[in-house]
């Protein structure tokens, strides 16, 4: 990464202009070209060093619905309900963590409803509590890293 | 976030949008193209899914991993609840810190209802930013029901696959 490049990350990682050519906005601040700067954006995602561009979408706005939770797998069965857990296509991360709740996972739905159903399904399933652990408030969420 | 509900047209928006923008000159083109609208509209519409919440931002988002960040703890706080709002937005607003919530406790098994996502370089970068947070939140910890803080760090991704609006439903 050269000095353009980390300008570029830590610039988009703040935002991205909503306008007719937002490239070339960029672009001007940086005291470069539109081109070049499409280049270097298009080459960073390549390489993986960007994971995604675009908007970020709060799920609760589309009227879906999405919650941490957490459970305490014993370790002989770890894999095997981690294969469980994961098969249901509502789990959208799912993170083993150093604490006797060793298994955390964000469940998302199109619907609050649904929510508790997968909870509950989840619990028949693997025959262990599912611990909800729903935001009530949120103060930050946002993640600045400076290249 | 004035209003939970979406249009069935901002809602297309979000399914053709929700993996990414078009890296190239115009990208609000070519979302007006394929939702048949001008760009007006959709430069319009999207200021205005940004101001009502429903777009959190437009941005790119960079491999944490890759640029050097490979550590991160999920720090958890017994915070007592009368004093939880005040002191959470304190610590929503250190700079190391990208996710802040308060959620439930499930006692005995939990007692943290503080939770903060910190982000570091090295292992003591993160200890340092829980000794920070654990200075700044001295006064409201309590110890009662269990230790007063603790911090989880993620020893395996099981699934990672984001949150997706379906176009079929």
């Amino acid at each position: 990464m050269d000095q353009l490049d980390k300008q570029l990350m830590n610039l988009l990682q703040k935002g991205f202009p909503i306008s007719e050519r937002p490239f070339k906005d960029v672009a001007a601040t940086l005291n470069s070209t539109e081109q070049e700067v499409i280049s270097r954006v298009q080459a960073m995602l390549d390489s993986g060093l960007l994971t995604r561009f675009g908007p970020m979408f709060d799920a609760a706005c589309w009227g879906g619905d999405f919650t941490l939770v957490a459970m305490e797998v014993p370790d002989d069965r770890f894999e095997a309900v981690n294969e469980i857990v994961n098969g249901f296509e509502q789990i959208a991360h799912n993170y083993q963590r150093t604490h006797r709740l060793n298994m955390w996972f964000v469940i998302g739905t199109e619907t609050s409803n649904e929510i508790f159903e997968v909870i509950k399904n989840i619990e028949q399933a693997t025959g262990l509590p599912v611990f909800n652990m729903p935001k009530e408030h949120e103060f930050f969420v946002g993640l600045y890293l400076p290249a | 976030m004035t209003t939970n509900t979406i249009s069935a047209l901002e809602r297309q928006y979000i399914v053709l949008t929700q993996g990414g923008l078009p890296v190239c000159a115009k990208p609000y083109h070519w979302v007006a193209e394929q939702l048949d609208m001008s760009v007006d509209d959709v430069l319009t519409m999207t200021i205005d899914l940004k101001a009502r919440g429903v777009i959190r931002r437009i941005a790119a988002v960079p491999n944490h991993y890759k640029l050097g960040y490979q550590f991160n703890g999920m720090t958890t706080w017994d915070v007592c609840d009368d004093r939880a709002l005040e002191f959470g937005k304190k610590v929503g607003d250190l700079p190391f810190v990208s996710h802040c919530y308060l959620r439930p406790r499930h006692l005995p098994q939990w007692n943290y209802n503080l939770f903060a996502m910190v982000h570091g370089r090295n292992e003591q970068e993160i200890k340092q930013y829980q000794h920070q947070i654990n200075e700044l939140l001295s006064e409201v910890l309590q110890t009662h029901q269990g230790p007063a803080n603790d911090i989880l760090t993620s020893t395996r991704i099981l699934k990672k696959t984001g949150l997706r609006l379906t176009s079929t439903k």
